[in-house]
C-alpha cells in the first residue's frame, strides 16, 4: 500500500488520537476541552447535503472550480490549462498521477503539535485538489476550490496539495463553508504548498464555518532557491479553530510571506501556531497575524523563527497585534526566535491595544458614527494584512468576506 | 600592541586568578551527600529550627520529590543535574561575627582577593559575606539600627523577628512554585532578612557577597526583604566562585515585599563559575503605588534559569526587570521576566540584552499577564540580542495574555551581531580586533550599565572585556 492510499470506504466512525496535554508548550493557552468534547464522529461522507440549496459565492473569475459538499465532489469547471498543468481532485490525483501524490503528499514533519490529528487525516482523506504547474508555466486566473460541511458529529478531511515547478507561478483559494447555521461539525484540513526554484505560489485560507464548527487546519510551505510563497487564512467562522502554519526556506534567495487575519466574536477561539524553519542561508520570511477581539473572543498566538546553524544572512521577521474592541477578550501571544546562525537580522513584536480616542475624534469630527467609526477602523486594521496577498482577485474577495462579516457584527 | 591593551590583559589575568582562588573546606557540619528526610532533620537540628519550619521543611521536600523536571519547555541539561551527589549543608558551625577582626583569618583572606570589605567597608552601609552556607561576617552601622533598619541572616530573622518574618515568608514565591523553589524551601540556609521601617530611605545599598567553597556543595540561600511604607532600599548581590571540577547547584529564592507607596532596587551580578547550576526564583509584590526593580546580570555559570518576576497587587504598582545577560562557550543564561499585573493603572516594563559568544546560548523567556476588568494596565518589553560568533545561539520566548480592551502591551525584539563594517572602523584607529569587539558590545550594553551602581559598572565592563578577549579569532 502506497503512503497515499485512497480511505476505506467502509469506515463509519472516527475516533480522534488522545488529547493533547496542556503541558506540551505547543498546546500551551489551548483549550483543551474544545477536543476533549468531540465524541461519536462519522465521516461527513456519510450524510447527504442537498447540492442544490448551496449557493458558492466565489472569485469573480477562476481557471479551475471545484466544490466539494461533505467530503463530494460536487462540481468540478475550467478553463482549458496549458499542457503538462495538472488540476485534479485528490482522488482523480491519486489514480492518475501517483508518482506526483506518492512524493509529495503529507511529506513534511508535523512539528507544531497537531501530529496525530495529521495522521488521521492521511488515514481518512478523499476530498481536495492536487495541483501541479510545470516549469515556466504561468496560471494567471486564481484556482478556487470549496469545501461544504453539514450535519452534527461529521468530519471531513480537505486536503491541499500545490506544486509549482522551477519559475512557474500559481495562485488558490481554499474556502470553508458550513451548509446550515447550527451543526456542530469537524474539519481536519491539511495545505502543503511546495515552490521549487523560482517558483511564485499565492495561496489563500478563507474561513467561514458556522458558528458550532470546529476546525484544524496545518498547512505547510517549502520555498526553493529564490521561491516566493504567500499564505494567507482569513478566520471569520469556527466555534474553535486551530492553524498550525509551518514554512521551510529550503534554498537562497527563497522567501515566505504568512499572514492572517482573523475576527473573533462571540465566543469563538482561533489558536494559531506558527514555524518560520530558515534551512539555507539568504532567505527572507515575513510573518504578519492580526486579530480583531469582539465579545468573549480568545486568540492564542505562537510563532517561533528557527534560523539553522549555516543560514547566515536570514532575514526574519514576525508580528501579531491585536486589536481589542471587547472588554471580555483575551489574546495570548507568545512570539519566539532560535537563532543558531550569523549575520541575521530577525526581529519580532507583539502588541496589544485598543482603538484610541483621538482616531474615534478624527472619525466623529467628520460626522461618522462611533459605530461606523469603530468598523472602519477595524476593516482598516485588517485591510494592512490583506493588501500584502499581492493579487488583487484574492484580496479582493478576502476584503468582501471580511466586511461581510463586520456588516454582522452587533455593534 | 599599546600598553593599554596590557593593563587590560593584566587587569583580566589577575581577574581569573582570583575566580579560581580556593581555600582549605573545614566544616564543622556537613550533612553528606544525597537529600532524604534525614537531610532535612540533619539540618533542622544543627540549626535548631523551630517545629514550624522543620514542618515547613518536611512539606516542601514532598513537594520537591513530586514535581518533574521543567524539561517540557526548559533544556535538557537540567537532567544532569545528579540531586544524590549533590551535599545539602555545610557549615563552619560558628556564630555569625560581629566585627571584621573576629572573622577568620582564610575567609578574610577569600575576601581581600575578592577585593571587597577592605575597600568598600567605608563606603557601605553594611556587609553581609556568606561563605558557604552561614554568613561569616555580619555588619550593620549604627545608623542604620537607630533608624530601625534590620539587616541580618535569615536565620537569625526567623528566631529574633519572627512577628514580621513568618507573616511574608513563602508567601511571595509559595514552596510549590517550582520544583527548585521546593528544593529550596525544604534546604535553606543563610541568605538575607531585611526590614525597613515605615518612611526610612536606606542612602548606600545594602550588599551581600556570596561565595561557594566547597565541593559539590548547592547553595540554598533565602532572602527576605521587606520594606515598609513609603520606605525604599537598594540591595546588592554579586556572587563569583572558584572553580570546581564537577557541578554544583545554587537554588536560592529571593522574596520582596514593597509596601504602599515603597521602592526597591535589587541588584545581581552573577559571575558563579562556568559549572555551577544557578537556578534562582526571585518575586516581589508591589502595593499600591510601590515600585520594585530588578536588575539583573548574569555573566557566570553553566546554566541560568532566572525570571525575576513582580507581582503588582495595588493600584499603580511598577515592576522593572532590567537584564544583562553574556553567555560564552559552553555556557546557557536562560534568564527573563515574569510581571503580573493584578491592580488597575499598573505599569511594567523589561529591558533584556544578552550577548552570545562562541557556543554560548542565551535565552529570553517572559511572561505578562493581564487578567480582566482591570483598566490601564501597561507593559513595555524589549529584547535584544547580539550574536558574536557563527555557533552562538540565542531564543525568545515571550508570552503575553492580555484580556479586556483598556490595556497597551508591546513587546519586541531584535537579534543582530556586530558589523563588519563597525570593526573595520576601529581598526583603521588602531584598535586590535578584540578591542574593537569589546568595545562594540560595551555600546550595545552601555544604557544597562548605566543603571548599577558605579563600582559594579567599572566591574562589569572589565567582566565583558575578558569575556570577550577570546571570542575572536
Amino acid at each position: 500500500m502506497s503512503l497515499a492510499a485512497p480511505p476505506n470506504p467502509e469506515v463509519t466512525s472516527i475516533t480522534l488520537p488522545p488529547v493533547p496535554n496542556r503541558k506540551e508548550e505547543s498546546w500551551r493557552f489551548a483549550d483543551l476541552s474544545q477536543l476533549k468534547s468531540l465524541e461519536d464522529l462519522q465521516p461527513a461522507s456519510a450524510v447527504e447535503l442537498d447540492s442544490a440549496g448551496l449557493s458558492t459565492i466565489g472569485v469573480e473569475e477562476a481557471s479551475a472550480r471545484f466544490v466539494f459538499a461533505n467530503s463530494k465532489l460536487i462540481s468540478q469547471t475550467g478553463d482549458a490549462l496549458p499542457d503538462g498543468v495538472i488540476v485534479l481532485s485528490l482522488a482523480d490525483a491519486r489514480e492518475k498521477h501517483k508518482a506526483l501524490v506518492d512524493e509529495h503528499f503529507m511529506a513534511q514533519p508535523f512539528e507544531l503539535g497537531s501530529a496525530g490529528y495529521a495522521e488521521l487525516h492521511r488515514e481518512h482523506t478523499s476530498e481536495g485538489v492536487v495541483i501541479y504547474v510545470p516549469s515556466g508555466v504561468v496560471i494567471e486566473k486564481p484556482i478556487e476550490v470549496t469545501h461544504w460541511l453539514g450535519g452534527d458529529k461529521t468530519v471531513i478531511f480537505p486536503h491541499t496539495l500545490v506544486v509549482a515547478e522551477a519559475n512557474a507561478q500559481v495562485s488558490v483559494i481554499d474556502q470553508f463553508v458550513s451548509a446550515d447555521e447550527t451543526s456542530a461539525s469537524l474539519s481536519i484540513g491539511v495545505c502543503d504548498l511546495i515552490a521549487k526554484d523560482g517558483a511564485n505560489i499565492t495561496y489563500a485560507n478563507i474561513q467561514r464555518w458556522n458558528s458550532a464548527t470546529r476546525g484544524i487546519q496545518i498547512a505547510s510551505t517549502s520555498a526553493g532557491k529564490d521561491a516566493n510563497v504567500k499564505s494567507f487564512t482569513l478566520n471569520l467562522g469556527g466555534t474553535w479553530i486551530r492553524n498550525e502554519a509551518t514554512s521551510h526556506l529550503n534554498g537562497a534567495g527563497g522567501n515566505s510571506d504568512m499572514l492572517s487575519v482573523n475576527v473573533a466574536s462571540g465566543s469563538q477561539q482561533f489558536d494559531q501556531r506558527t514555524l518560520q524553519l530558515h534551512h539555507a542561508p539568504n532567505t527572507t520570511s515575513d510573518l504578519l497575524y492580526k486579530n480583531a477581539l469582539y465579545d468573549t473572543s480568545k486568540t492564542v498566538f505562537a510563532g517561533l523563527i528557527v534560523v539553522d546553524d549555516g543560514a547566515h544572512g536570514t532575514d526574519a521577521y514576525q508580528t501579531c497585534r491585536n486589536l481589542f474592541l471587547s472588554d471580555d477578550a483575551e489574546a495570548n501571544s507568545m512570539p519566539g526566535l532560535e537563532i543558531n546562525a550569523d549575520q541575521v537580522k530577525c526581529s519580532h513584536g507583539s502588541t496589544s491595544g485598543q482603538i484610541e480616542d483621538d482616531e474615534l475624534f478624527y472619525f466623529l469630527a467628520r460626522g461618522i458614527k462611533p459605530t461606523t467609526a469603530r468598523q472602519l477602523i477595524t476593516i482598516g486594521f485588517t485591510a494592512e494584512v490583506v493588501d500584502k496577498i499581492g493579487n488583487a482577485a484574492l484580496q479582493d474577495f478576502a476584503l468582501a468576506r471580511i466586511e461581510e462579516k463586520f456588516a454582522n457584527l452587533p455593534v | 600592541m599599546s600598553d593599554e591593551t596590557a593593563t587590560v590583559e593584566q587587569v583580566a589575568l589577575e581577574k581569573d586568578d582570583i575566580g579560581n582562588f580556593k581555600f582549605p573546606e573545614r566544616n564543622k557540619f556537613d550533612a553528606g551527600y544525597g537529600l532524604s528526610e534525614k537531610t532535612v532533620d540533619y539540618i533542622c537540628d544543627v540549626k535548631k529550627d523551630d517545629d514550624w519550619v522543620r514542618a515547613f521543611r518536611k512539606r516542601a521536600l514532598k513537594v520537591f520529590e513530586e514535581k518533574p523536571m521543567p524539561t517540557n519547555w526548559a533544556t535538557k541539561d537540567l537532567e544532569n543535574i545528579d540531586f544524590d551527589k549533590i551535599r545539602y549543608y555545610l557549615s563552619d558551625g560558628e556564630r555569625p561575627k560581629r566585627s571584621w577582626d573576629e572573622v577568620p583569618d582564610d575567609v578574610k583572606k577569600t575576601f581581600d582577593r575578592l577585593g571587597i570589605p577592605e575597600q568598600e567597608r567605608a563606603f557601605l552601609a553594611g556587609v553581609e559575606a556568606q561563605y558557604d552556607s552561614e554568613a561569616a561576617y555580619s555588619n550593620v552601622k549604627d545608623a542604620l539600627s537607630d533608624e530601625g533598619v534590620i539587616f541580618v541572616t535569615s536565620a537569625d530573622g526567623l528566631k529574633d523577628h519572627p512577628e514580621i518574618f513568618r507573616k511574608w515568608f513563602g508567601k511571595v514565591i509559595p514552596t510549590g512554585d517550582n520544583k527548585f523553589s521546593a528544593l529550596n524551601s525544604a534546604v535553606f540556609s543563610g541568605g538575607s532578612f531585611i526590614y525597613v521601617p515605615p518612611g526610612v530611605k536606606v542612602k548606600h545599598p545594602l550588599q551581600a557577597y556570596f561565595r561557594i567553597n566547597s565541593e559539590n556543595f548547592g547553595q540554598f540561600e533565602r532572602t527576605l526583604i521587606i520594606v515598609d511604607e513609603g520606605a525604599e532600599l537598594t540591595y546588592m548581590e554579586g556572587c563569583t566562585a572558584p572553580k570546581f571540577e564537577t557541578a554544583t547547584l545554587h537554588s536560592a529564592v529571593v522574596e520582596l515585599v514593597a509596601m504602599k507607596d515603597a521602592k526597591i532596587q535589587y541588584i545581581t551580578v552573577q559571575n558563579w563559575s562556568s559549572n555551577v547550576f544557578n537556578l534562582v526564583t526571585k518575586r516581589g509584590l508591589a502595593h499600591e503605588g510601590a515600585e520594585i526593580r530588578w536588575i539583573d546580570c548574569n555573566i557566570g555559570s553553566r546554566l541560568t534559569m532566572k525570571y525575576p518576576g513582580v507581582i503588582m497587587k495595588g493600584r499603580k504598582a511598577r515592576g522593572e526587570v532590567i537584564s544583562i545577560a553574556l553567555a560564552n562557550d559552553g555556557q546557557h543564561q536562560d534568564t527573563g521576566a515574569k510581571m503580573v499585573h493584578a491592580a488597575d493603572e499598573t505599569t511594567s516594563n523589561v529591558v533584556s540584552k544578552s550577548i552570545s559568544v562562541g557556543t554560548g546560548r542565551s535565552t529570553y523567556r517572559g511572561q505578562v499577564h493581564i487578567p480582566k476588568h482591570l483598566k490601564g494596565c501597561k507593559n513595555n518589553t524589549e529584547c535584544d540580542a547580539l550574536l558574536i560568533n557563527s555557533k552562538s545561539r540565542t531564543d525568545t520566548y515571550p508570552a503575553i495574555t492580555v484580556r479586556g480592551n483598556q490595556h497597551a502591551t508591546q513587546h519586541e525584539a531584535s537579534v543582530s551581531q556586530v558589523s563588519e563594517d563597525q570593526i573595520f572602523y576601529m581598526k583603521q584607529r588602531g584598535l586590535n580586533e578584540g578591542e574593537a569587539m569589546s568595545l562594540s558590545v560595551n555600546g550595545f550594553v552601555n544604557d544597562l550599565v548605566r543603571e548599577f551602581p558605579m563600582e559594579y559598572s567599572v566591574e562589569l565592563k572589565r567582566l565583558i572585556d575578558l569575556e570577550m578577549e577570546e571570542s575572536v579569532g
